[in-house]
């Protein structure tokens, strides 16, 4: 026993020894829930207090099945109202004009195209962590990559919204897609623009495509549950006398789940099918990025002209998007009852060691960029960075600019120490401030380059108006209102997968006992 | 010669004595190394029409089962080559057949600016081919099956573990079907009927 781990309670609960019970940092200060060990050999369990398969099964569908938590509907509401705001506000500047927002002859992208980089780069963690982390056999990520999909799926959502909303008559949409029409004419499908509309929507159906074929058996656990409920005539009253919400489950579940019965057939083709997605998915998000860059990096504009754009886009979209599945899961975490056995702190360690790698290279990109501008030698690049961007003295944006230093390249430095990088609050709160941080990097990116061309006469200040910052906070709205309809209503961690970690599914029968499950 | 996809050479089911056909025999474990070691014991027998069915895929459950890799991987081949090819069919016919048009004064059939479009248009066909080839091979959607009447059977989306030798395996006779399951640690085997 001791061989596992010196600490008697903590080796007996890791091997499966003795029931449940969380190690209270009175036992072990610096083992947290347990999961923080370090003793070579040994692997931390993924799903704490040594859940059985129908545990896992219990606790998560019981987020779907059970009455919502009473904090939910006030914070669904909340969240709607933002949402119905800002979708009036997208009416209003529909039937006015694109004039409402603050944008200038000189500045004609503004915060438009900043929430859409924004919202394009956090959806791209889901799909690393479903897809690159699957490749790489990163079992944690089943503790994540649910919800981290989920939020692919509605970022990009917010995303598309806003490079359809600022081409001003969103009734000529359809010109950008390659269709026969009276004028004769297609799409250049030269322009990184367009490049963007396929990369975009075709990243929006892989993801959704890859979140939906997680969640079939998924899915059919929910509906079999439903069904059972049924059969045994148990589960509660019907909803106001006509229907019984098992009724509703079992074929709306059920309709989804297309009838998945678990055979090892079909999970055979299903994890080959997963594999294929992944590793196309691999490339794609690696693609989409790049090419959301190429818009800038395809000008000739002295500030976005820089070939380092697709890789330093992709760090930082990464980047964002673990800040911006740290910022939800942690909260959710505390608010619903056993998620932190699914969702456990060697997780939330992972994801900070995450953003402090990501953090670093996003720091790496932003000193290149700025040595390429001097050693380049192409004074209109070096002005924008020195005296657009970083000059106190003289960039009007100094503030973005070192707001966007502060926050990511600054901030995620506490991850250096274990301590902080294992406390849920620190990590929060520096997730915040990447979140925050990786907003201003697009402002900067795109309005500093904008806002002086190369005459003084072609030089204005953006001014956001309240259409502006309704429109991105609306989005923020549509964002939390899909993700508590997610928390509420769909499978929120990969059951399947779960349970295909946990210890008991080794079909030799090694993982059952930790002392055998650590050669 | 045998041709068992002719009509009229079906082999004769089996019929409950209310006259119902037998669609199979299903067994239930509750631990995955039983329903493993089962399994290799129903593959040593000799059947064909039988599967294991399980909350999540059972590491290396293929050849405990004995069946051969999913062709999935080739079909999903053929959609990212089609999308490739209508990828580029579509930009040469749009911008250098149908209506060419000059672009910053680069020629008009010149092939770098389509590669975004045509690794995006790839990798959408072979998405769409990987999950509906999924689907399509495995014989669904199908909202009904025989063996979701049975209430043991809704526990396998949850915690147990089912084996079902199929009435339409040549080998199918129901008492040495119970046998071997029995051996090989089932705790509940029942008859499915159709």
């Amino acid at each position: 026993m001791t061989s596992i781990h010196p600490d008697k309670a903590t080796a007996e609960r890791l091997a499966g020894l003795s029931a449940g019970g969380v190690v209270t940092s009175a036992q072990r200060e610096d083992l947290g829930d347990g999961t923080l060990i370090e003793t070579p050999g040994v692997r931390p369990p993924l799903v704490l207090n040594n859940r059985s398969f129908g545990e896992v099964t219990d606790i998560v569908c019981g987020y779907a099945e059970n009455p919502a938590p009473k904090w939910w509907l006030p914070a669904f509401a909340f969240a709607a109202l933002v949402a119905g705001t800002g979708g009036l506000l997208i009416l209003y500047l529909i039937i006015t004009g694109v004039g409402t927002w603050g944008l200038t002859n000189q500045v004609d992208w503004a915060w438009d195209i900043t929430n859409f980089v924004f919202w394009i780069g956090i959806g791209h963690a889901g799909t690393l962590i479903s897809a690159i982390l699957c490749l790489l056999k990163q079992k944690w990520r089943t503790a994540v990559n649910r919800s981290a999909e989920a939020m692919t799926i509605f970022a990009v959502i917010c995303a598309g919204t806003f490079p359809a909303i600022h081409v001003g008559r969103i009734w000529f949409i359809w010109f950008v897609f390659p269709i026969p029409n009276y004028n004769y004419i297609w799409p250049n499908f030269r322009s990184p623009l367009l490049w963007d509309v396929f990369a975009v929507s075709t990243y929006a159906t892989v993801s959704l495509l890859f979140w939906f074929m997680g969640m079939i058996p998924d899915f059919a656990t929910l509906r079999d549950r439903a069904d059972k409920r049924l059969r045994l005539g148990v589960g509660g009253q019907k909803l106001l006398g006509i229907i019984h919400p098992d009724t509703i489950r079992a074929y709306a579940y059920g309709f989804f789940a297309m009838g998945w019965r678990g055979s090892s057939r079909h999970w055979h083709r299903y994890e080959v099918a997963y594999l294929i997605l992944a590793g196309i998915s691999t490339p794609l998000v690696l693609s989409v990025h790049s090419i959301v860059s190429f818009d800038f990096a395809t000008s000739v504009v002295p500030g976005w002209h820089t070939t380092i754009f697709p890789p330093y886009f992709v760090a930082g979209a990464i980047f964002g998007g673990f800040a911006m599945v740290l910022l939800l899961l942690i909260p959710a975490r505390e608010l619903f009852p056993n998620f932190k056995d699914l969702l456990t702190l060697r997780h939330l360690e992972n994801m900070a060691k995450i953003l402090l790698v990501t953090g670093m290279m996003v720091g790496f990109a932003y000193s290149m960029e700025f040595f390429i501008a001097w050693y380049g030698g192409n004074e209109y690049e070096l002005h924008v960075f020195l005296k657009n961007r970083v000059s106190p003295w003289h960039a009007p944006y100094w503030w973005a600019y070192w707001t966007m230093i502060t926050c990511n390249v600054v901030s995620p430095q506490v991850f250096w120490f274990r301590k902080l990088r294992t406390n849920p609050l620190v990590i929060w709160i520096v997730a915040l401030f990447v979140t925050v941080g990786m907003w201003f990097e697009r402002f900067v990116i795109i309005v500093t380059s904008l806002h002086r061309s190369f005459l003084p006469g072609e030089w204005h200040m953006f001014h956001p108006t309240p259409v502006d910052i309704g429109i991105f906070i609306g989005s923020c709205g549509v964002f939390l209102t899909l993700f508590l309809l997610f928390l509420r209503f769909l499978p929120t961690f990969p059951i399947a997968e779960i349970k295909a970690v946990l210890p008991q599914a080794d079909p030799h029968g090694h993982g059952a006992h930790a002392e055998k499950g650590a050669h | 010669m045998n041709l068992p996809i002719l009509p009229g050479q079906k082999r004769k089911l089996y019929t409950t004595p209310d006259g119902r056909t037998v669609h199979g025999v299903i067994a239930e474990f509750s631990d995955v190394p039983t329903v493993y070691h089962a399994a290799e014991s129903v593959r040593d027998a000799g059947f064909k029409k039988w599967d294991v069915f399980s909350p999540f895929p059972i590491h290396g459950i293929e050849h405990a089962m004995g069946f051969k890799r999913t062709i999935l991987p080739f079909i999903v081949a053929g959609a990212a080559f089609t999308g490739v090819l209508s990828a580029v069919l579509l930009q040469w016919f749009t911008g250098a057949f149908d209506y060419p048009l000059v672009v910053q004064g680069k020629p008009y059939g010149a092939w770098q600016p389509w590669l975004p479009v045509t690794f995006e248009l790839g990798v959408l066909f072979s998405a769409f081919a990987s999950l509906l080839g999924m689907l399509a091979l495995n014989g669904l959607p199908r909202w009904h099956h025989p063996l979701m009447t049975k209430d043991r059977f809704l526990a396998v989306t949850d915690d147990k573990f089912i084996i079902c030798i199929e009435a339409r395996d040549e080998q199918f006779e129901p008492r040495r079907v119970r046998e071997i399951l029995e051996r090989a640690g089932a705790s509940h085997i029942e008859l499915v009927e159709e």
